[in-house]
């Protein structure tokens, strides 16, 4: 890791210096509108190698699955293959045009069609779409069609959807997003959703339940076709965040088990990389019930031809064009080199992962929940007087791993989410678990060594609160 | 099996020490009628076999590699140094993700808050966010901004000449709450603005190219309590003025222009700056300086009190991952480009497409459409714009788009974009094609 101070681009500009070079004009020149004309765009001057070593020495102060164990708990932090990324770099999808017209884009077309067919029956879906750009953006598409079914039914008085007490932040944030309130279900004393508390909160208001399966503590929802039974019962839908479909590819059809709409994440399950906060793709999934509102376009074959059509009742475009779809071509190239034996060995080292790690771990680190795990597990590093989980995390960074997700999900105390996937080998999870028990001797012998972590990166623990009471966001000269 | 470490005797390792007989075994939540279905996928192909039908089938599109290319209309086909995606591709920022942990994502967050202040100082606001997923949700998660800002007031002003597909964007995001968007024609300024509107929004340029100076539209919208929304593009602000020097409240923009390939319409990057006093209203990730105990400068994400992650259903937006590679690319682009790089580009496009525009005005039966424009101009032309564009893409000039696309009775108008990447050789290519097809 790079310890050095990286100066900011505009501390190492210099008038007259540039990092490129442009054709000459070899047109006319024409007046600029008057009045219009810009004295100065704010933007620093470098030469080339200057700019290359900046961004290199700014890359060299990342963490990164390339460089560090990621164990990121429900960001599936797996390995990104490279062939990924010389798929989607072919000049044949860089330079292609969304309005290009179908008869000139037929590969492009055709990859989204085949995609579209390859996730459905992952997931047990009857149509899908693959515009989402993200997870958070599939569940706002998926709560949107549910909303747009009742009011299509001239239902309106469903303006309520049921979200257990593990979810995702997303989940509520989406639904105030589509103008439906919020109701939160408690957990039982097993981690799963409790059955009585959902049975008292189903009425004819209910638009439907957000399940997230397996669920934030890395437990399969046992009820969930009961769940599935109860809320159709009552009139509602059922919508499923597939943020953990990692633990589910050829082993589980979500759509076969009663759910109606789902998004995966192609960043998480489907290889795709994060990006440093993004791209991602939130594809959604959905059965009989759902599939005609689906945001549009979807690919479709009409006589022997590849076109784009808007579904019937679609809810409309979510965003311009397609989805995003660089992240598709490079789930399409990791689905295709899997293929279905290849998806069900994912889902099953990525539980034999987390169950073997969580064997390891547990000791040192209790599991609110101790039951067998799916793809990730949830301990608590509350461990000794004065030490709390985020020390844990931060003296992880000093043995060189990236810190689990930490205080999340929020119905466990001092939560640390960890989640190995199944990219990682045996001697890798062993090391971590090593690491572990190293901290947990420490933080009984020598706690001062967690509260001072990390000690090893460019800065320590920056003061959050101040930042965020005078916030600097910009470069001020 | 490729991607998956461990081997056989691994994993018979690993169940023994938990005390499981089987891999099945560790599935026994799942009810079992529904446990390990056929999936019914092609055979796997091996990474070769998979890149070859790939390729196959990426060589079927028309691209801007191999013809020359007019076609823009919100995907722009601009110069990209090679910098750009050299630094983009290392891993230590393509398989990182969003840097919760700021002591080992120091590189990630500072490449963010390079990026908010030099796209801040380009759109001429205070604040800019770490990006939306395009530039028609930027657009859209402005307008709810503006509608939440304004409590009391539902009622937004689009241009009807703003791009169809961001239009339909807003209104799928407003959907699901009591706001009335309307449209107006030509100048915003003349806009019917009235004490229930909580927003006009500009579009500098128009999709169809008209390009106008917004300052009387920025006074008329304060002067009515609404807040000034400008739809920009990014590129013309190297050369003209910002969106923030004409009054603009928010600015939004598509970024794919800085530094990012058009790849069929995804992954772009949604842009959004703000003035200061708006930005604990704004949407999305936002980076800070902070100090260490020892007073060291970092950064880190901050503000997120707005976020769903903190707020849950009272956060500002669902928004978690964005666009982070996107607008890393744009930000080495921003600083590799620089103040003269950008300007040359953008008067490049400029007076190519001004070159291009007298061309086409003189072919008998062609009129450009637009009084000012800065890369994109519309045409009238004196047969259906469909005929043309499917006529010339198959000799691999791809003259624009045909407005019919999305406005089917528009039969006769197609909309060029120039950028610094045409040559003159190319539009006088285009020049001479049109008038050939239209005979």
């Amino acid at each position: 890791m790079n310890l050095r101070p990286e100066p900011l681009v505009f501390e190492l500009s210099s008038p007259g210096r540039t990092a490129v070079s442009l054709p000459k004009g070899d047109t006319p020149s024409y007046e600029l509108p008057a009045g219009l004309v810009r004295e100065d765009s704010k933007l620093p001057e470098l030469d080339e190698l200057t700019v290359v070593r900046h961004f290199t020495r700014l890359s060299q102060k990342n963490f990164s699955i390339d460089t560090h164990f990621y164990p990121l708990g429900s960001c599936t932090m797996k390995y990104n293959p490279k062939a990924n990324e010389v798929a989607a770099g072919l000049p044949g999808w860089r330079n292609t045009h969304p309005l290009v017209g179908a008869e000139f884009s037929q590969g492009a077309i055709e990859l989204i069609h085949k995609l579209q067919v390859m996730l459905g029956e992952i997931g047990g879906f009857e149509a899908v779409s693959l515009q989402p750009a993200a997870g958070a953006h599939g569940e706002l598409a998926g709560v949107f069609m549910i909303r747009a079914y009742h009011l299509s039914r001239g239902d309106s008085k469903r303006v309520k959807i049921l979200i257990p007490d593990s979810a995702h932040g997303t989940n509520p944030a989406s639904c105030t997003m589509a103008g439906l309130e919020t109701v939160t279900i408690p957990s039982n004393a097993e981690g799963g959703v409790d059955m009585d508390a959902l049975k008292a909160a189903l009425d004819d208001t209910v638009a439907g339940i957000m399940i997230t399966n397996p669920n934030t503590l890395g437990l399969f929802e046992r009820n969930i076709e009961e769940i599935a039974r109860l809320v159709h019962g009552a009139g509602g839908l059922v919508y499923g965040d597939g943020a953990n479909m990692n633990a589910l590819t050829g082993v589980f059809k979500p759509g076969e088990a009663g759910i109606d709409v789902m998004h995966f994440n192609l960043h998480k399950t489907f290889s795709t990389p994060h990006g440093g906060g993004g791209p991602g793709s939130g594809m959604v999934g959905a059965g009989k019930t759902l599939a005609p509102f689906l945001p549009g376009p979807v690919a479709a074959m009409e006589g022997g031809k590849y076109v784009l059509r808007d579904p019937a009742k679609t809810v409309g475009k979510m965003k311009a064009f397609y989805g995003n779809f660089g992240v598709l071509v490079r789930a399409y190239a990791y689905i295709r080199m899997l293929g279905a034996e290849g998806m069900r060995r994912v889902a099953e080292n990525a539980v034999l992962n987390a169950n073997y790690l969580k064997s390891l771990v547990e000791k040192d680190f209790p599991v609110k929940y101790p039951r067998r795990c799916m793809h990730e597990f949830v301990a608590m590093g509350d461990i000794a007087p004065g030490i709390h989980t985020l020390d844990i995390a931060k003296r992880l960074i000093d043995y060189g791993i990236h810190p689990p997700t930490i205080y999340f999900p929020l119905i466990v105390p001092e939560a640390l989410m960890v989640e190995p996937t199944e990219t990682e080998d045996k001697e890798a999870l062993e090391e971590f678990a090593a690491v572990m028990r190293k901290i947990a001797e420490e933080a009984k012998a020598n706690p001062e060594l967690l509260h001072a972590a990390p000690t090893t990166t460019p800065i320590g623990r920056l003061d959050e609160v101040a930042a965020a009471r005078c916030p600097v966001l910009c470069y001020r000269g | 099996m490729p991607f998956v470490a461990n081997s056989d005797a691994d994993r018979t390792a690993m169940l023994a020490a938990i005390g499981a007989k089987s891999v099945e075994e560790l599935f026994a939540d799942i009810p079992a009628g529904r446990r390990f279905p056929k999936l019914d996928l092609p055979e796997p192909l091996s990474e070769l076999e998979v890149l070859r039908e790939i390729e196959s089938m990426a060589s079927r599109n028309v691209t801007a590699s191999t013809c020359a290319w007019f076609l823009g209309a919100g995907a722009y086909n601009h110069f990209i140094p090679a910098v750009v995606p050299a630094i983009a591709s290392r891993g230590e920022f393509l398989t990182a993700y969003t840097p919760y942990q700021p002591e080992v994502s120091q590189g990630t967050l500072q490449a963010i808050f390079e990026y908010q202040s030099m796209a801040a100082g380009l759109l001429g606001m205070e604040v800019v966010n770490a990006s939306h997923y395009d530039g028609a949700t930027a657009l859209a998660e402005a307008v709810l901004m503006a509608y939440h800002n304004a409590p009391g007031r539902d009622r937004v002003l689009l241009p009807a000449a703003l791009h169809p597909e961001y239009k339909d964007v807003v209104r799928t995001y407003l959907e699901a709450f009591p706001a009335r968007i309307e449209e107006y024609r030509g100048d915003p300024a003349g806009a019917a603005l009235d004490d229930k509107t909580f927003a006009l929004v500009a579009a500098y340029p128009e999709f169809e190219g008209e390009l106008r100076d917004l300052r009387p539209a920025a006074e008329k919208a304060h002067a009515a309590g609404a807040l000034f929304v400008v739809q920009a593009d990014p590129v013309m602000c190297g050369l003209l003025k910002s969106p923030g020097e004409l009054g603009a409240d928010i600015v939004v923009a598509e970024g794919q222009s800085l530094g990012n390939s058009m790849n069929y319409g995804g992954p772009f990057l949604g842009m959004m700056g703000a003035t200061a006093k708006l930005v604990r209203k704004m949407p999305g990730r936002i980076v800070g300086e902070a100090k260490d105990h020892e007073g060291r400068k970092g950064f880190v994400l901050t503000l997120s009190a707005r976020e769903q992650h903190i707020r849950r259903e009272k956060a500002v937006s669902n928004i978690c991952s964005n666009q982070g590679l996107v607008m890393l690319q744009t930000c080495v682009y921003l600083a590799a480009m620089g103040k003269g790089g950008l300007k040359t580009a953008a008067r490049l496009a400029y007076d190519k497409a001004h070159y291009a525009a007298e061309l086409i005005g003189r072919i008998p039966g062609f009129r450009v459409e637009n009084k000012s424009f800065f890369k994109e101009f519309l045409v009238a032309t004196p047969v259906p714009a469909e005929e043309l564009a499917e006529k010339l893409s198959r000799r691999c000039v791809v003259p624009g788009l045909p407005l019919s696309r999305y406005y089917p009775e528009r039969r006769n108008e197609l909309l060029v974009a120039v950028t610094e990447t045409c040559t003159k050789a190319q539009i006088e290519l285009l020049a001479e094609s049109l008038k050939e097809a239209a005979k």
